[in-house]
């Protein structure tokens, strides 16, 4: 007799459609309460696994019988793989990596992102968000959030990081963008990840003759003997880091915006009590969870998980908008409750690929939302909430733009 | 410690800046303390649980 209790019904397909803006796809609770780790059926034709519950989600990250590399799986969202483009472009990009390759990138980049280091930086981000806040408030109201705000201070945050050009932002904004969007054809995703890839080999041949001390032009000349750093490797390194860098924490800003603003006794609390912005912003990476399609791993052999038998090869999703809202892990889950105690949240993912700019994030949240709102200690929604157009079809979610008088 | 795990998310050192910091070299964890006070016990606990790669141990004082 098998001790794996055999997921019987037939596969589910990846939850998609939100009845409310802020709140995962119900059939996600359904699932967690049901059949937690079910048999999931990929749009490629191919089945594999979803995971629902927070310890499991944690579980699975933490494990190293699944692999990260993204050649081998399925995507949840897309008929076609989520890599197969050549070698040499896959080079540097960390996040497709396992041990013991990830570590020696990993830890060739981790200093550059460390608490002390991020903290440092308040400054000069208390610089540009004041910056943008004025130019807000000098052509409204009305205003987009998104384009006054939310999107330029991460982009040029990261940007001075890593010793990227800020003009530039047009042509990285728009690759990018292309390759956030869940409907993107095959060609379109390989044109924009050709043009991002030129745009950042360009850009280390320019820093190879003209070294900075930013984060691309340091590695150059301090961490070449560690990785063997081709000018392959760090264009991978960069343009991973530019695009993680300006989409997420962009999409945290304006997609927690919209949310306090619904929320007035949490806002109130907030502007009261400067001692509530930590857990606020753990709070909000929890409620949000903006990687709304999770994150994905392959098993390198069989393997028994959670009362499962997992073969081979087959792809397993960790919902992570699902995680963050499992009542054994946070009570009252679909609740906004800035004094939650949340940081056990999975929103920056587990395990050794754990966001690697998280504390970036976290300094950006903290600057941007608290100087936002003393600065518009009347700030509103300037369309119906329903007209908030929001970014169902981005694997990253928020709000395409976000319209706000004071 | 097991600093072999450690891949610097930094959960330690923004949990508890009085116990842990990170190295400038490649983020890894350096502990501060390592007899934490009663008073930052909890904060030694919350760091552990949270650290993604279950790199922190607590060890109870035999003594206290």
């Amino acid at each position: 007799m098998s001790v794996f209790s055999s997921a019987s019904s037939s596969p589910v397909s990846l939850p998609l459609r939100r009845s409310s803006p802020f709140d995962p796809p119900a059939e996600y609770r359904q699932l967690r309460e049901e059949e937690p780790v079910s048999r999931l059926a990929f749009p490629d034709g191919k089945v594999g696994w979803l995971l629902t519950k927070h310890q499991d989600v944690r579980a699975l990250l933490a494990d190293d019988r699944f692999s990260s590399d993204r050649r081998r799986v399925s995507s949840p969202v897309r008929r076609f793989p989520i890599r197969r483009d050549a070698p040499a472009m896959r080079a540097g990009s960390l996040i497709g990596m396992d041990p013991p390759e990830h570590t020696r990138y990993r830890r060739m980049l981790t200093g550059y992102f460390t608490v002390r280091r991020m903290r440092e930086l308040a400054p000069r981000i208390e610089q540009i968000v004041s910056e943008h806040l004025d130019a807000m408030e000098r052509g409204g109201p009305p205003a987009d959030l998104v384009p006054a705000f939310a999107r330029p201070i991460p982009s040029l945050v990261i940007c001075e990081l890593l010793g990227v050009p800020y003009e530039d932002k047009a042509t990285f904004q728009r690759c990018t963008s292309t390759l956030l969007r869940l409907d993107a054809s095959e060609d379109e995703i390989s044109a924009a990840r050709d043009e991002l890839w030129q745009y950042m080999l360009d850009l280390v041949a320019a820093k190879r003759r003209h070294p900075d001390s930013a984060l691309l032009g340091s590695l150059l000349q301090t961490g070449a003997a560690d990785a063997d750093l081709t000018d392959e490797r760090l264009a991978g390194i960069g343009q991973l880091l530019l695009a993680a860098g300006h989409e997420t924490t962009a999409n945290m800003l304006a997609l927690g915006t919209y949310a306090l603003l619904g929320r007035p006794d949490q806002l109130c609390a907030l502007r009261q009590d400067a001692d509530l912005l930590d857990s606020a912003v753990e709070e909000l990476l929890r409620y949000l969870t903006i990687v709304q399609f999770g994150t994905v791993r392959v098993a390198r052999e069989d393997v028994e998980f959670a009362g499962q038998r997992i073969r081979a090869g087959e792809t397993v999703v960790a919902s992570l908008a699902a995680a963050d809202r499992d009542p054994v892990q946070f009570p009252e889950p679909d609740e906004l409750d800035l004094a939650r105690p949340a940081a056990q949240h999975v929103a920056f993912g587990h395990g050794i690929h754990q966001c690697l700019g998280q504390q970036l994030a976290r300094v950006e949240m903290k600057v941007g939302y608290s100087t936002l709102f003393r600065r518009f200690p009347r700030l509103r929604l300037a369309v119906r909430p329903d007209e908030v157009p929001m970014r169902d079809d981005m694997f990253i979610y928020g709000v395409h733009r976000l319209p706000v008088a004071w | 410690m097991d600093r072999d795990r450690c891949r610097g998310a930094g959960q330690c050192a923004l949990t508890a800046p009085e116990l842990f910091d990170q190295s400038d070299d490649d983020g890894t964890v350096v502990v501060l303390d390592e007899q934490p006070p009663v008073a930052l016990q909890e904060q030694a606990r919350r760091a552990a649980a949270l650290c993604p790669n279950s790199v922190i141990r607590l060890i109870a004082n035999p003594e206290s």
